[in-house]
């Protein structure tokens, strides 16, 4: 019997645990206005909760102790009172309506998408997130870039295991945000903690959410929607500057797409290619094809001693450029430069003893891609 | 013989018909769900389209901020750009803009572009006279095309939306063929 | 008098036990025997899903992928969700309904036999068919049980195909089940059995057979729509066509929120008979339980969206959907504040069953009140698809429903078998269980709160403590329904003898009848003479 009241403490003490220990084991404030709104509402809901816990476990407490059999209790005959009954149906009531005020406070705030300063479209792809700067020329691609070994266990464990990308959104500080989100495939859920923004990203369909960071740093989050296979790897890594370093960034990203033009008109080795191929090859195709190339039966085929690699070099370099309908193969074209384009292909082309010893260039994609 | 077993063959008979009017329901949910996008502009659904029944005033005091978005669904190739990645109307003004569409593949595709509007309650004012979507549309291998499209922003869009966004996302429909594209096709 | 077994089932009539060997558990119209087919299948099919489980949590033991695959892990998190939903916990509730309701309400058996073999006999091929999909090419559903399009349609396995059929059929078997239920309570009650003093199992059970054929037919309408939209090209979730895959979610969840009441209503009903029993004092507020049970029922209509708080619903809908939602604190709560004031004052005592039933009420309350959390919209947007909300429907099923029906079972046990259970041993599992289910789940709300998404078979550093205690308390909560297992064995086999009543102060129709309970009853309509049957003095 005294186990009884042991396990009513027990839930009872886990609760209040869960406030000494707020810092490891609570919601995170955030770092914009909405995200703390949010947050006090969280912990203002707990406090409620909490209160109603240990009143209705206080009582059940009580009559566990005082009112058993071996104590010689004797049970009473009261089975029905409608004033109680009245009495505790109305005090939820209250306490719900106050509930409802800040709630509905909140939620009008996070619906005001007006006045935003940047818009960024948010693209989920199987498995990664494309961020879209509209009407700034700027558009990219943010991968995982836990390395596979981490994942199976073969290397020690970085500090961000799973929560680390290889192009982290970058947002400016205090200014208005607004995020266009839809998907190119399933439902995805782009959610950031940091700035409790979590929406779903449909494919055909547009959704709204907006955020003004106002705390430099670097913020971490991960799909929410279970969008097949590699759900659990497609983080979220968001990166506030503060507004100067910002413009400075924006122009400099610009550049850097206009250097990668120049890149693929210069000539590339075949070594060259190969060693850009392999790290492109780890980022974008591993995760299916398998680091050796060895696919998953039934599911992902080999890349390894593949016949379409071996045979076909026209339909190798199509299919990776355009996809295949109706599977998973995306088409890379637009993903990817066409450096990066060029070394995948070359290197899938020669990896694992495929060894066909040709090489795909630059120029070559280019003239495939033009229209 | 006693009473009790006749009666509860009613009771199951109209249990019965109780179950398969819930399936029936069900799929009753499909159209419903459609009307009540049209109503409320759930989901950022276009809720009007073709020529204009009425002529509007132009509401020249307003300037709304209209952004243009291209979206390619999975294994779409096709290269697919606004004009425009946004344009400023007035509110009950005409405007001619078009999306640009170009297979750079070496066969002939079909695609279908399905819009949708953010934020969702601007969906219901937003007016497209004149629109390529919905209609599969066909490219030669390396071919490219032009495809209009005419709005007109409803004048009685409510005063706090001053920014909406117009997406397009295109759908390879190639494989299903053209006699199913015309199914669903009715402008909703 | 002929009994309504005798007029709807000619072949069976004029014998009294039950005929030997195989065929009378394929050929059974007897509701005891459908009932323990019921209980069994739920039990086999409790270990299996388990056994999913454990593998979900032996992969979630470190960060890093050691045992499964990312895709297998998502079959096991699919086929865990779908088995313990249709294959355990609805299979049980419907077994104890088919034992104790004829029992509870004065009827020779259920008001259609016939069609009670059928739909019991349904659920193992059903359920193989399910099973089976895990050996097949391409591998088992893989989209979670909730199956949103277009992962569910145009990105599914092939295998997809047999899980629609096995759905409909458990929807069929689970419909027949619901139109008996309905018809045995309103038609074959005792003379003098009026509804107001039905036993609150049997009302609550009654609520819920409602809400099955109202909402059942609605998922096998979702699940032909994706048949149709992945063989016959049509376009009900597909934008490419027109659809919405949006429009998926709100049909699923009009079938989805009422089929969580479904899980929970009987549970109330079985824990709402015993702590009468076991306080020795009348229920608390009977008239207002049953009206908070129809009034969850009723408002399990109009929440729905409440699981799509992120899909971008308008702030109008968002509003509506959260008052709504919060609006089913207040007859919850009244429930909740009835068993409390039942046992205030009692003459208690804690045998297996009311220590399972304590657990309940303790253990969903916390399961209700972080359900009042989710239903706060801007809240919400950080709780949804995280491992909170994993821990909020595992504290209302787990020891929610699973833990009342464990109570039932260790309740009405002595009547079935006409042996007690080894109270020792059911002490043991309790405790075992008690620990385990909070061991496994309550750090699940801290490992959510800070930003574990749900579904994902590997995660970062931070949450690599509280998970690897989930995985211990999982494996404990598992392996202690071993002991379960094993004293259900025992008392059917043998034990101390139970009387008709079984509990000194149980009350009701079941216990004036010999234990075991002979195989058929009340052929005669018994004599109601109690005020009211549930406790009443």
């Amino acid at each position: 019997m005294r186990l009884t009241i042991a396990a009513t403490c027990l839930s009872l003490g886990c609760f209040s645990e869960g406030v000494a220990a707020e810092w490891r084991l609570n919601l995170q404030p955030g770092i914009s206005e909405i995200s703390r709104s949010v947050f006090d509402l969280h912990m203002l809901i707990f406090y409620i909760c909490v209160a109603i816990a240990v009143v209705v476990f206080g009582v059940m407490l009580w009559s566990i102790i005082y009112h058993r059999k071996s104590k010689g209790a004797q049970a009473q005959h009261f089975h029905e009172s409608t004033l109680v009954e009245i009495i505790w149906t109305l005090i939820p009531f209250v306490i719900l309506i106050a509930m409802a005020f800040p709630a509905s406070k909140t939620l009008i705030e996070m619906y005001d998408t007006r006045d935003s300063e940047l818009t960024v479209q948010i693209t989920g792809y199987q498995w990664k997130w494309r961020y879209q700067y509209v009407g700034e020329e700027l558009d990219f691609f943010s991968v995982l870039s836990t390395p596979a070994e981490q994942i199976s266990n073969q290397q020690p464990k970085g500090e961000h295991y799973l929560l680390e990308v290889d192009k982290p959104l970058v947002l400016p500080a205090n200014r208005k945000v607004r995020f266009l989100l839809t998907s190119n495939d399933v439902i995805h859920s782009w959610w950031l903690p940091a700035l409790a923004v979590k929406k779903d990203a449909i494919p055909g369909f547009i959704n709204e959410a907006w955020a003004q960071p106002q705390q430099p740093g670097l913020y971490r989050g991960q799909c929410a929607e279970l969008c097949g296979k590699d759900h659990g790897f497609m983080p979220i890594v968001v990166e506030v500057l503060a507004e100067t370093e910002f413009d400075l960034w924006l122009a400099a990203a610009k550049a850097v797409k206009s250097d990668a033009a120049q890149a693929a008109q210069r000539a590339w080795t075949l070594e060259a290619l190969l060693a850009r191929g392999e790290s492109v090859y780890k980022l974008q195709c591993a995760g299916c094809h398998q680091a050796e190339g060895t696919g998953i039966a039934g599911v992902f085929p080999a890349l390894k001693d593949s016949p379409l690699i071996l045979t076909d070099r026209e339909g190798h370099i199509r299919t990776v450029l355009h996809g295949k309908p109706g599977t998973s193969m995306q088409a890379f074209a637009k993903q990817l430069d066409s450096v990066d384009l060029a070394a995948v292909i070359t290197y899938e082309r020669n990896a694992w003893g495929n060894n066909s010893g040709d090489s795909v260039s630059p120029q070559e994609i280019q003239t495939l891609l033009r229209p | 013989m006693s009473q009790i077993p006749t009666k509860p063959l009613i009771r199951v008979r109209s249990l019965v018909v109780a179950a398969l009017l819930m399936f029936g329901f069900g799929f009753a949910l499909s159209p419903l769900y459609d009307v009540f996008c049209r109503v409320t502009g759930l989901n950022g659904k276009v809720t009007r389209n073709g020529p204009l029944a009425e002529t509007v005033v132009i509401d020249k005091a307003r300037l709304i901020r209209v952004q243009l978005i291209a979206v390619n669904n999975e294994g779409m190739p096709w290269g697919f750009v606004p004009q425009h990645s946004a344009i400023s109307v007035h509110p009950g003004e005409q405007r001619l803009t078009h999306y640009v569409a170009s297979n750079p593949t070496a066969q002939l595709m079909v695609a279908r572009a399905v819009p949708s509007v953010a934020p969702s309650e601007a969906a219901q004012y937003v007016h497209k006279i004149n629109c390529f979507c919905f209609e599969a549309q066909t490219l030669a291998p390396l071919d490219s095309q032009q495809m209009p499209l005419v709005l007109m922003i409803d004048p009685q869009l409510p005063d706090y939306i001053r920014t909406i966004t117009l997406s397009y996302t295109l759908f390879d429909i190639t494989a299903q063929g053209q006699s199913q594209a015309a199914a669903r096709s009715i402008e909703l | 008098m002929q009994t309504p077994d005798q007029v709807l089932n000619p072949v069976n009539h004029n014998h009294s036990g039950p005929a030997p060997g195989l065929m009378r558990w394929l050929l059974t119209t007897n509701h005891k025997d459908i009932g323990s087919l019921y209980l069994l299948f739920s039990l086999l099919m409790l270990l299996i899903g388990g056994s999913m489980a454990l593998v979900i949590r032996a992969e979630l033991f470190q960060p890093g992928l050691q045992l499964v695959r990312p895709e297998f892990f998502n079959q096991m998190t699919t086929m865990h969700g779908l088995i313990m939903v249709f294959g355990a916990v609805m299979p049980a509730f419907v077994g104890l309904a088919n034992w104790m309701i004829p029992m509870m309400v004065g009827a020779p058996d259920m008001a259609l036999p016939r069609m009670n073999n059928w739909s019991f006999w349904i659920l193992p091929f059903a359920f193989s068919m399910m099973l089976s999909t895990l050996f097949m090419e391409g591998g088992a559903p893989n989209f979670g049980w909730t199956f949103y399009a277009p992962l569910s349609t145009t990105y599914a396995p092939p295998s997809v195909t047999y899980f629609i059929f096995a759905v409909h059929m458990m929807g069929i078997s689970s419909i027949m089940g619901a139109i008996n239920i309905i018809a045995t309570i309103l038609n074959l009650r005792a003379p003098g059995m009026t509804m107001m003093k039905l036993p609150l199992f049997v009302w609550t059970w009654l609520i819920t057979a409602f809400l099955l054929i109202a909402v059942m037919p609605v998922l096998a309408g979702v699940v032909t729509m994706m048949l149709m939209d992945i063989h016959f090209g049509t376009s009900f979730f597909d934008a490419a066509g027109g659809g919405d895959p949006v429009l998926f979610q709100h049909v699923f969840w009009f079938f989805g929120h009422p089929e969580v009441y479904i899980m929970i209503l009987p549970a109330f009903g079985i824990v709402s008979q015993i702590i009468p029993t076991f306080a020795r004092k009348r229920l608390f507020g009977y008239v207002s339980m049953v009206w908070a049970t129809s009034s969850i029922a009723i408002l399990s209509f109009i929440v729905w969206a409440h699981h799509m708080f992120t899909v971008g619903l308008p702030l109008a809908g968002e509003m509506f959907f959260m008052f709504s939602t919060m609006l089913i604190a207040v007859p919850t709560g009244v429930k909740v504040f009835n068993w409390v004031a039942t046992m205030f004052r009692g003459s208690m005592t804690f045998e297996t069953p009311m220590l399972f039933s304590i657990a309940f009420v303790v253990l969903f309350t916390i399961g209700g009140l972080s359900g009042l959390m989710l239903a706060i919209a801007p809240a919400d947007f950080q709780y949804h698809d995280t491992y909170f909300v994993v821990a909020h429907f595992h504290y209302v099923l787990v020891p929610g429903a699973l833990f009342a029906i464990m109570a039932g079972v260790y309740y009405w046990l002595p009547k079935w078998s006409g042996h007690y259970y080894d109270e020792t041993l059911g002490k043991v599992h309790f405790w075992l269980s008690f620990v385990g289910v909070n061991l496994t789940f309550f750090p699940m709300h801290f490992i959510g709160l800070a930003g574990m998404p749900r579904r994902i078979p590997d995660y970062a550093l931070q949450f690599a403590d509280f998970n690897m205690v989930a995985s211990i308390g999982a494996f404990i909560f598992g392996f202690s329904q071993l002991l379960f297992v094993y004293n259900l064995i025992r008392c059917a086999r043998g034990g101390e003898r139970a009387d008709a009543r079984v509990w000194e102060a149980a009350e009701g129709l079941e216990w004036t009848l010999p234990s075991p309970a002979p195989y058929h009853t009340f052929s005669e309509p018994p004599a109601i003479d109690q005020p009211m049957p549930q406790g009443g003095r």
